[in-house]
């Protein structure tokens, strides 16, 4: 677990840069369970990762990986119970927040460490309009008038580009298009102006042409207040063009790291390899398409060993009994490749074979 | 939602006339009037014709009917058999009434939304368990075992309160009968509010909120009940004309001379005035319960405004 | 692979966007849990059942309806459990009351007339010297008739009537509508003592005759909303596209998915009913001797209450049993049917 820890993202490379200045966002082997009537399910086991200011980390997986269960215990809202983070750190700017009360974790969300939902229909509390929702921000937090908070609340939607803010600021959620509701949660997200912005899944419920406005607007707003960015997808296309460095997670855990555009070019865990391969492409027209094999793990009963084993071309028998660390990978000839790191006892085979 | 009030007030006229045509078609099969009118004394044939006459009585039912109903606009609602005008004999049922059903009301509000919002909050714990178990007996038995085992109890055994309501019904004397009225609504209006405490604290605005830093309580105010008793101000509207209805048993156990009583009365003595006036009164009440009910729906639940 | 350009994926963004997400979607739903469903407890102990259950019976291919579910659910729930056992031997009792007492309810001794509990007869005489026992064993039947025949048929009418209305939808909607808010528009109980005093002959099927006219609405309102639910399915869509005609829609498609609200509210109702004729048994206007009926005794029995409680407490816990072992049913089969409002 230790080789783990220090090689998630801080290859050494890296960490000296760590260093000098220190990441905004911290995770260190988070644990998050389930109690269930049937049993623990195991949804985090183990994940490390960090967010600088100004930087986009993608976290990719299937449902199920734990990618949107490790970000809520992020920001604070597991349901609780069933769910439960057993163990770790999440250290935001300096301060581990598991160790922090109530009601100064309270104070971090939203204020400076804001969430951007999937589904903004369902996200957006249907019988107050979008105005009352945005000032919201601003009357709880900061204390401002109702009617400074209304106008501000006009020029968040503007910010966000919502034409027509003026009229719109009186409507509900449901007589707005999902493009522009989405609109409306990333400016409730950006109210406060916070450091980090929690974005899971945000484009999934759109249309594919819109999709790409809401992302662009996203990666604007981040460069001009230069925020951290999580984003949390299980589309491939989605994360190229934005993030800056992505991490795989796969049964609970991050079984790999690279910066966004190593990974497209040289997967170094099969799990990635066998995404990648399932992506249809123009130069393999007419051929059938890769599927990874069989189904995601029950998180109930992780199988023993490397969680992707049964499912894995590779699969020797070391992947059914230990748990592979999060190697640093690098080059054949020993050349370290930074932020890169592979949890597969073959990650050699993988990235150079 | 001007559009909105205009559909539910036009669908709200076949519907009242639907209702008290069916009240007023029945209650005259109540049986001949003027024969209940001179009891077992045979009435003599000229007179009985004159009453029948002026009780337009050998009119067509529909005739009949429409008179009645053009009585009901100008506030009249005809006289009894005894001669007493049946408005008179409602001004003065009628407040009681309306106390004992506000007492029932306050009753089932506060404790019903109180026990639900509490049960849906701790799912799974042991107040909702008790909560849940508790509200399904009293949904179990019917209102008049409760009415006289509690007033029994309280009232008999234990002397607390009086056992039945005194000369002009003070509320003090009106709070045990107010509980067992609102008992069973008390019951249903907690299970539901737990259903959609339950459901909505799920919600996924309910997860926004808490992501957007606001303190638990204002999400539970303003996010999780304020969409949740919705539903529950709906069921709220539409059990008050059943209050009414339900005033019958309860007036009954504890000798209020409300509404119930003297409709009671109007049906054992087949005093049909005095049925079809009170019972087409409550049953006005109620319609306009629900239709204030589908409009205050539509306040409180912009989709249904905007639709 | 090696080789294989960084930016292809992005290249063609819209085709790798929409197949890479079918190809998760293609992974049947079995084993995977998403993270939105992590959080809902049920779901979550739902689909870990469900692998459990794939595991052990592994040859067996096909899906459980929902139906193999929700009774899967129920053999599960102590609530069913108890509730099917008590309405399994009241509706024993209602049947053959005499295996359960030889004592005639009718036959009565004025000089034992409001005795207390002695041996032989466990819950004592009423005001008429009959034996509260014997009663209350043969007031089950008059109960439990109501109950079940008034609530099949609300049900049926009730289910026919919205189910069209739903179906046609349009005028034919519109009127149906309308006859049930007429009918809504009464509270029942003021309903029942008005009709039922008019009506000279008080059987148990006149009781059960006026449950259904003035219940009805109430399951043809869910039938209706249930009924359009599933018409706007699109495997209805998909039959309907494939040439099915109306009836088979309805009866092959359509009823067989909005069944599951009907008969959750059926079944709450069925313990309402009976509560219901014993309130109007109470009044004076439900059942009339020399039928049994506990509403009549325990109406008989309230006068005396002060004096003689054991008169009232016996059919009263009697009939409290019964609609408690109705209602905690619905409740159990709402639970299994439709795990969200759990």
């Amino acid at each position: 677990m230790s080789t783990a820890t220090s090689a998630t993202d801080r290859s050494p490379r890296s960490a000296t840069a760590d260093s000098v200045d220190a990441p905004l966002l911290q995770v260190r082997d988070l644990h998050v369970e389930f109690r269930t009537r049937d049993g623990v399910a195991k949804a985090v086991n183990g994940v490390n990762y960090s967010v600088r200011a100004g930087e986009t980390l993608a976290i990719l997986g299937e449902s199920g990986s734990g990618k949107s269960v490790s970000s809520q215990a992020v920001m604070g809202i597991l349901d609780s119970p069933p769910g439960f983070v057993t163990g770790g750190e999440i250290i935001f700017k300096g301060r581990d927040l598991l160790k922090l009360g109530n009601e100064e974790r309270r104070k971090v969300r939203g204020a400076q460490m804001a969430m951007v939902f999937q589904d903004a229909l369902s996200s957006l509390n249907p019988v107050h309009t979008v105005g009352t929702q945005l000032a919201e921000m601003y009357r709880v937090h900061k204390g401002t008038s109702k009617k400074d908070a209304k106008v501000k609340a006009i020029e968040l939607m503007e910010t966000v580009g919502i034409p027509g803010a003026r009229e719109r600021v009186n409507q509900y959620p449901h007589q707005f298009s999902g493009g522009m509701r989405q609109r409306v949660m990333i400016a409730m997200a950006l109210a406060l102006e916070p450091d980090l912005i929690i974005a899971d899944e945000p484009t999934t419920a759109l249309d594919v042409t819109v999709q790409a406005q809401v992302m662009e607007l996203l990666a604007d707003l981040q460069r001009e207040y230069n925020m951290g960015l999580i984003l949390i997808t299980h589309d491939l296309g989605v994360v190229a063009d934005v993030a800056d460095k992505i991490a795989v997670m796969y049964a609970g855990r991050i079984i790999e790291t690279a910066p966004v555009h190593d990974i497209y070019a040289r997967p170094a865990h099969p799990y990635t390899r066998g995404l990648l391969d399932s992506i249809p492409r123009l130069d393999q027209k007419g051929q059938e398409l890769y599927a990874i094999k069989g189904l995601p793990p029950n998180l109930l009963r992780i199988p023993p060993g490397c969680a992707f084993n049964p499912r894995c071309p590779r699969a020797q028998e070391i992947c059914r009994v230990e748990v592979p660390p999060l190697h640093a990978v690098t080059e054949e000839d020993g050349r370290e490749l930074p932020g890169r790191g592979s949890a597969c006892h073959f990650w050699k085979e993988t990235l150079h074979g | 939602m001007g559009r909105y009030v205009i559909r539910r007030l036009l669908q709200m006229i076949p519907v009242f006339i639907g209702t008290t045509f069916i009240i007023f078609a029945m209650v005259h099969a109540l049986g001949d009037p003027v024969n209940a009118l001179f009891g077992d004394k045979a009435p003599d044939p000229a007179v009985a014709a004159q009453i029948r006459a002026s009780l337009h009585l050998n009119d067509p039912l529909w005739r009949q009917y429409l008179e009645y109903m053009k009585g009901i606009f100008t506030g009249d609602l005809g006289k009894t058999f005894s001669g007493e005008e049946v408005t008179a004999l409602l001004k003065s049922a009628y407040p009681t009434t309306l106390k004992l059903a506000a007492v029932a009301f306050t009753i089932e509000v506060v404790a019903g939304i109180g026990l639900g919002v509490l049960s849906g909050l701790r799912r799974g714990k042991s107040a909702d368990t008790g909560v849940m178990v508790l509200t399904l007996v009293v949904i179990a038995i019917p209102v008049f075992v409760i009415g006289y085992v509690l007033q029994y109890l309280f009232g008999v055994k234990w002397g607390i309160v009086n056992a039945t309501v005194g000369y002009g019904a003070p509320i003090s004397d009106l709070i045990l009968p107010g509980f067992v009225l609102a008992s069973v609504s008390l019951a249903y209006v907690a299970r539901l509010t737990r259903t959609t405490v339950a459901e909505n604290s799920k919600a996924d605005y309910v997860r926004t909120a808490t992501a957007k830093g606001l303190p638990r309580r204002r999400v539970i105010t303003h996010h999780l009940l304020r969409n949740s008793l919705i539903p529950v101000i709906t069921f709220l509207g539409t059990d008050l004309g059943a209050l009414m209805g339900g005033a019958l048993v309860t007036e009954r156990i504890f000798n209020i001379q409300g509404v119930g009583y003297w409709l009671y009365q109007g049906i054992v003595r087949q005093n049909s005035p005095t049925v079809v006036g009170f019972v087409t009164v409550l049953v006005v009440v109620y319609l306009l319960a629900n239709l204030f009910v589908d409009l205050l729906y539509a306040v409180l639940d912009p989709r249904i405004r905007y639709a | 692979m090696p080789d294989h350009q960084p930016n292809k994926p992005v290249g063609v963004p819209d085709d790798s966007n929409t197949e890479l997400s079918s190809a998760f979607a293609e992974t049947p739903t079995l084993g995977a849990m998403g993270a939105q469903s992590l959080l809902d407890e049920e779901d979550l102990s739902h689909a870990a059942h469900e692998s459990a259950e794939s595991v052990a019976v592994t040859d067996r291919e096909v899906p459980r309806s929902l139906w193999q579910d929700a009774w899967r659910e129920l053999r599960r729930n102590p609530v069913f459990l108890i509730s099917g056992v008590l309405i399994v031997f009241l509706v024993l009792v209602a049947i053959f009351p005499s295996l359960f007492t030889s004592v005639d309810p009718l036959s009565c001794d004025l000089s034992k007339s409001q005795l207390g509990p002695t041996s032989g007869h466990p819950f004592g005489y009423d005001t008429q010297g009959c034996d509260v026992y014997a009663r209350t064993i043969y007031g089950a039947r008059a109960s439990i008739t109501v109950g079940v025949f008034a609530t099949a048929g609300a049900a049926l009418l009730g289910t026919l009537m919205g189910g069209l209305a739903g179906f046609f939808g349009g005028w034919f909607d519109a009127v149906i509508s309308r006859i049930a808010d007429i009918f809504f528009g009464i509270p029942i109980l003021l309903g029942g003592l008005v009709f039922l005093s008019v009506i000279p002959s008080q059987s148990i099927w006149v009781v059960v005759g006026f449950i259904v006219v003035l219940g009805w609405p109430q399951i043809a309102r869910i039938a209706r909303g249930a009924v359009i639910t599933a018409k706007q399915q699109d495997y209805v869509t998909a039959a309907r596209a494939l040439g099915a005609g109306n009836s088979r829609l309805m009866l092959r498609h359509i009823l067989p998915n909005a069944l599951a609200p009907i008969i959750v509210v059926a079944t709450i109702a069925l313990g309402t009913y009976i509560s219901l004729e014993a309130t109007l048994s109470y009044l004076g206007v439900g059942l009339k001797p020399p039928t049994v009926s506990w509403g009549i005794d325990i109406s008989g029995a309230a006068d005396t209450f002060r004096n003689a409680p054991h008169m009232l407490l016996f059919p009263a816990g009697a009939l409290c049993i019964t609609i408690l072992a109705f209602i905690m049913l619905g409740d159990a089969v709402r639970d299994a049917l439709d795990p969200k409002l759990r």
